[in-house]
């Protein structure tokens, strides 16, 4: 205890490391927010190709409803009868009017007016080839049907989250190379300001391991007071934003809710980074001792 | 008796310059004490420096406790630099420590446990009359009160050397005997010790110290017993 004490002391008031505190804080908090970004974010990239892998949608266009809700039942038959299909789902025209009213207003309900039929359906897999046999299926029996998958309608959405996602890794590698950068320059000015008491240090016997250590500690409480505050702020930050994507109830947002895991992961990003300014420091100053007598 | 230090033809350049040190060849007995003189710039320092491993020679053997330690990788370096104990001519406190904690770094650099180092220090500093000074920074010390924090600290370990730059240039006579008398036991303990200094009137304290006289880089020893002790000069 009271050697631990001591030793800190022999590198009090270090110059140049103490204003890594405020650098850490600022490194911590942006790098466990871009981390968050690309948790969420990745998570309902998960959630789009999972829920719309292999989700199709037939559509019935027929001006006559009778001849059209004939034809839509011989279809969702059909369907049902192919074994790549795993379930089929006719939408029920007062969902379908339901749908459309934002657009067509509220006689978007008029019988006089022609309404698709749609039927929904899912099948064993996203294979093309399924869909293929599938469409071959449908169109036997309905040459004009239409069939679309969901997930061409939200490619471009996916594109969008993937290149999220990338991005966001890619602001945490470079905050990290910069992280790294700010410590050694810390370390290289604090070892100048003590160069005459490492001096003495070595003169003493020290090792470089034991000279190492001393700056490391400070390196280690500086990074951890910095990263701490950095990381509960950024926590926060992330909590208030998740809530909001609670509160929305969309079916996409809500895939950008973070997992049990995905909070782990932004929990131990500040302590990899104090063990990575850790290491950083522990290197420069090695490299520099190693260049002393 | 075993030499404890040997020097084979030693220069030392700092730099680009002239040799600071030539053809520098001597022996030192363990468990004797010896005086180095000469004249300010004489390369008292230089040749001390190079005693404690704070500087390689630029040509020539140096052996250390019978280890040639020219060649000798860095990291086997602390094992040596901790049997001896140096007082440097000018100091080299570390700042931010107190007088106590400066004394104590010897004890706990080597990994002395910190129930064995409070005793030991707290004799150093009654020694050399700095008890109550303990918790004083050095920068609060005068000069002469810095430089027996410096020697408390370099034989505190109990050296198997003790190289010591000066030790007396900043005290009174009667701190200076106390001092050297202090030397003296360690020596008589069997510390080989050096002492680097001006002061003509410490040489006759220790009769049977060895001189050793540096003039313009170049070692004087006209009897030729530096280089080969002879082993009655030695003290047991
Ligand atoms: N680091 C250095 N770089 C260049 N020259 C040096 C260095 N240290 C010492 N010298 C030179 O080497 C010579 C011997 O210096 P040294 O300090 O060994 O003398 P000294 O005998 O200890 O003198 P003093 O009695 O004044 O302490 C001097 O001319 C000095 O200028
Ligand atoms: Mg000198």
């Amino acid at each position: 205890m009271r050697r631990r004490a001591s030793e800190r002391r022999v590198l009090d008031e270090a110059g140049g490391i103490g204003a890594m505190t405020g650098v850490m804080a600022i490194m911590v908090f942006l790098t466990v927010l871009a981390a968050a970004l690309g948790l969420g974010t990745a998570g309902a990239a998960r959630l789009l190709t999972h829920d719309l892998a292999g989700r199709v949608t037939v559509q019935v266009v027929e001006g006559d409803p009778v001849r059209r809700d004939a034809l839509t039942a011989r279809i969702a038959r059909t369907l049902r009868g192919q074994a790549e299909v795993r379930r089929v789902q006719p939408v029920a025209p007062a969902e379908l009017a339901r749908l459309l009213r934002p657009w067509l207003g509220e006689d978007g309900a008029d019988p006089a007016l022609p309404m698709p039929a749609l039927i929904d359906a899912t099948l064993r897999d996203d294979a093309a080839a399924t869909l293929s046999r599938v469409t071959a299926a449908v169109r036997r029996v309905a040459p004009a049907a239409r069939i679309d998958r969901h997930e061409s309608w939200m490619a471009p959405v996916g594109g969008l989250l993937h290149t999220t996602v990338l991005l966001a890794a890619g602001l945490v590698a470079l905050m990290a190379a910069a992280t790294a950068a700010v410590v050694m320059l810390a370390a290289r000015a604090g070892l100048q300001t003590h160069r005459a008491t490492l001096e003495v240090m070595h003169m003493l016997g020290s090792t470089d391991v034991q000279v190492a250590r001393l700056f490391q500690r400070r390196v280690a409480l500086d990074a951890a007071i910095g990263g701490g505050v950095g990381a509960l702020a950024a926590l926060a930050v992330t909590s208030a934003v998740q809530a909001q994507v609670a509160g929305l109830g969309s079916d996409l947002l809500g895939g950008a809710a973070l997992t049990r895991g995905d909070w782990a992961v932004l929990i131990a990003l500040p302590f990899a980074f104090v063990a990575l300014a850790m290491l950083a420091a522990r290197l420069t100053v090695v490299r520099a001792l190693g260049r002393m007598l | 008796m075993a030499n404890i230090v040997q020097f084979e033809n030693v220069g030392l350049r700092y730099g680009t310059g002239p040799e600071t040190l030539s053809d520098v060849s001597f022996a030192l007995g363990s468990g004797a004490f010896y005086f180095l003189t000469g004249a300010s710039g004489a390369g008292k320092t230089s040749l001390l420096r190079l005693l404690y491993l704070a500087q390689r020679p630029s040509r020539g053997i140096i052996r250390l406790f019978g280890e040639d330690t020219v060649m000798l990788p860095r990291d086997r370096l602390p094992g040596f630099r901790r049997r001896i104990g140096v007082v440097f001519q000018d100091f080299r406190l570390v700042p931010h420590l107190s007088a106590w904690d400066n004394v104590a770094l010897p004890l706990r650099v080597a990994g002395v446990p910190e129930a064995q180092v409070e005793q030991p220090v707290h004799e150093m500093l009654a020694w050399v009359g700095l008890a109550d000074r303990a918790r004083a920074k050095p920068a609060t010390l005068s000069g002469g009160e810095q430089q027996r924090v410096a020697i408390a600290r370099a034989v505190i370990g109990r050296p198997e050397m003790l190289v010591a730059d000066e030790p007396t240039g900043n005290v009174d006579p009667d701190m200076a005997e106390r001092l050297l008398h202090l030397f003296d036991s360690l020596n008589r303990l069997g510390t080989t010790v050096v002492v680097a200094t001006h002061d003509l009137h410490l040489l006759s304290r220790i009769p049977d110290a060895i001189m050793m006289r540096l003039d313009k880089g170049r070692l004087l020893d006209p009897t030729g017993s530096l280089r080969y002790p002879p082993p009655d000069r030695a003290r047991s």
